[in-house]
């Protein structure tokens, strides 16, 4: 884990979400770090996949706050960026993949065309310069060159997820949100995933929210874990402190639950 | 690492668990425990299976709560109580101060056995070649076949996979040791190997604490026996 500011990257407190009379989550408080990836953890609707939406801003939250060390160390209350400042931020500093590729990628627009497109938002104007890095990219992703003309409605479900990496990691962000990036993958395809996602959160020093209800992948990726039952966080801590010593009885009973192979 | 200076001081830690499973069954593993260690000794936790010992060590790595007492950890910029520790503060510990050598190797998919050993050697600082090299060297003292050095262990003997977890426990050279059963599946040539790292280790200054069932290896590596059972919980509420 790299240190480069003592501060948090990104500080939510008492976040909650209502839908209607329906609780999202509840008074959900977290730091994360540079270089730090936290998993959170939870059943279906434990309120993990909405406490995902209001970190990165896509949710408005009921009540509660997010706000972030920008690249130039002035701290901003996202909810109170203008529409295009926080656009600007998910397309260049942060990184979104989805369990859905079809949600992160353009699927009528070629691989390359994908990646090129994070790289256009920030500037980049040169198309050769931007075809080399994006064939870098999809080099890195374990896509195959000669694939960069290819639309991924013609990829398999792993390269798909390959892909939303490659188009993520292109503007080097600091912060990546995941979304059950491994969810509805063959293991052995998910394997050759979490490896990348790991080395590239080592190499890069990313810091990572990622949202899984599977155990081994939060105890391979993540630092820290946060256990959400019914939109509340119940039980955080050390990754493998939650898992070897659980505290909370819902908790323990899904440490309890999990199959060894 | 300097010889003599303590690094570990364990004061009155307790430990509890609460069995939610179980209708909130309480079963208590330790209470009071009480002891330090100094740069280069070898220290071992005596006793039965079910005394402690594990718990011991694993609230040590910070991978155990405990419930109560102080856990310091003598790190570079001074004592680190582990018992209260930040998850931030405990992971910096970990990285410059704490090596652990668990009974089992949790193998990373994909990844193979040197590459393992060598990324743990990188933690601490050493670049790619020098990282590779400390992990060959090791593989190589721990008998591990070199046609083996290049496939992830998932598939490997339960011996192999401890000569891997231990080749990666001693690649990275921090001031502290905790070595929970590191022999448990070891013949005669490889106990005899470990035993050499940890001399060595000690020799460096480093304090090592460890299990061992083992009691020729127990023998020759032990400084001190501390005796758990005098931590039971039962013994100190008399």
């Amino acid at each position: 884990m790299s240190v480069q500011d003592d501060r948090p990257l990104l500080v939510a407190e008492g976040l909650t979400k209502h839908y209607g009379p329906h609780l999202g989550c509840a008074d959900v408080s977290l730091d994360i770090h540079e270089g730090e990836v936290v998993a959170v953890v939870g059943e279906s609707g434990s309120g993990k996949s909405t406490l995902l939406g209001l970190l990165s801003t896509q949710l408005l939250p009921s009540a509660g706050s997010v706000r972030y060390r920008m690249r130039d160390g002035e701290e901003r209350d996202l909810f109170a960026l203008g529409e295009a400042e926080r656009r600007f931020l998910l397309r260049t500093d942060w990184g979104f993949v989805h369990q859905d590729a079809r949600l992160g990628l353009r699927m009528g627009v070629s691989a390359g065309g994908n990646v090129g497109e994070r790289l256009m938002a920030t500037g980049w104007r040169h198309y050769g310069r931007i075809r080399a890095e994006a064939e870098q990219w999809l080099e890195r992703v374990e896509i195959a060159r000669d694939r960069i003309d290819d639309r991924p409605d013609t990829f398999s479900g792993g390269m798909r997820q390959r892909l939303q990496i490659a188009k993520n990691m292109v503007t080097r962000p600091r912060l990546i949100f995941m979304d059950e990036p491994t969810g509805g993958l063959d293991v052995s395809v998910q394997a050759r995933l979490l490896d990348l996602i790991r080395s590239f959160v080592g190499d890069y020093g990313l810091a990572a929210v990622i949202v899984t209800h599977d155990l081994a992948v939060a105890r391979l990726l993540s630092h820290r874990i946060v256990v959400m039952r019914h939109g509340r966080v119940i039980e955080t801590g050390l990754t493998d402190q939650v898992l070897d010593d659980p505290r909370e009885p819902y908790t323990q009973l899904l440490v309890a639950s999990i199959l060894q192979a | 690492m300097s010889l003599d200076r303590e690094m570990i001081r364990l004061d009155a830690v307790t430990k509890t668990f609460v069995m939610h499973l179980r209708g909130g069954a309480r079963l208590p593993v330790v209470s009071n425990v009480a002891f330090a260690v100094r740069g280069g000794e070898c220290v071992v936790l005596g006793g039965p299976s079910g005394t402690g010992k594990s718990s011991i060590l694993k609230m040590l790595y910070g991978n155990y709560r405990a419930d109560g007492g102080r856990i310091d950890n003598n790190g570079p910029t001074g004592w680190v109580d582990i018992a209260r520790a930040v998850p931030r503060a405990v992971l910096t510990l970990r990285q410059s101060t704490i090596g652990y050598v668990s009974q089992f190797l949790r193998v990373i998919p994909r990844i193979g056995a040197l590459d393992i050993v060598a990324s743990s050697a990188r933690e601490i600082g050493l670049d790619e070649p020098a990282a590779r090299a400390k992990a060959a060297s090791l593989l190589e003292r721990l008998n591990v076949p070199e046609r083996l050095w290049h496939l992830p262990p998932a598939t490997f003997s339960g011996g192999e996979q401890q000569r891997i977890n231990i080749a990666r426990g001693f690649a990275a050279e921090r001031p502290i040791l905790l070595l929970d059963e590191p022999t448990a599946s070891l013949d005669g040539a490889n106990r005899a190997a470990v035993v050499e790292l940890i001399e060595a280790r000690k020799r460096a200054g480093a304090a090592l604490l460890g299990i061992f069932h083992d009691e020729d290896v127990r023998d020759r590596v032990a400084d001190r026996v501390i005796d758990v059972t005098k931590f039971a919980p039962e013994a100190s509420a008399r």
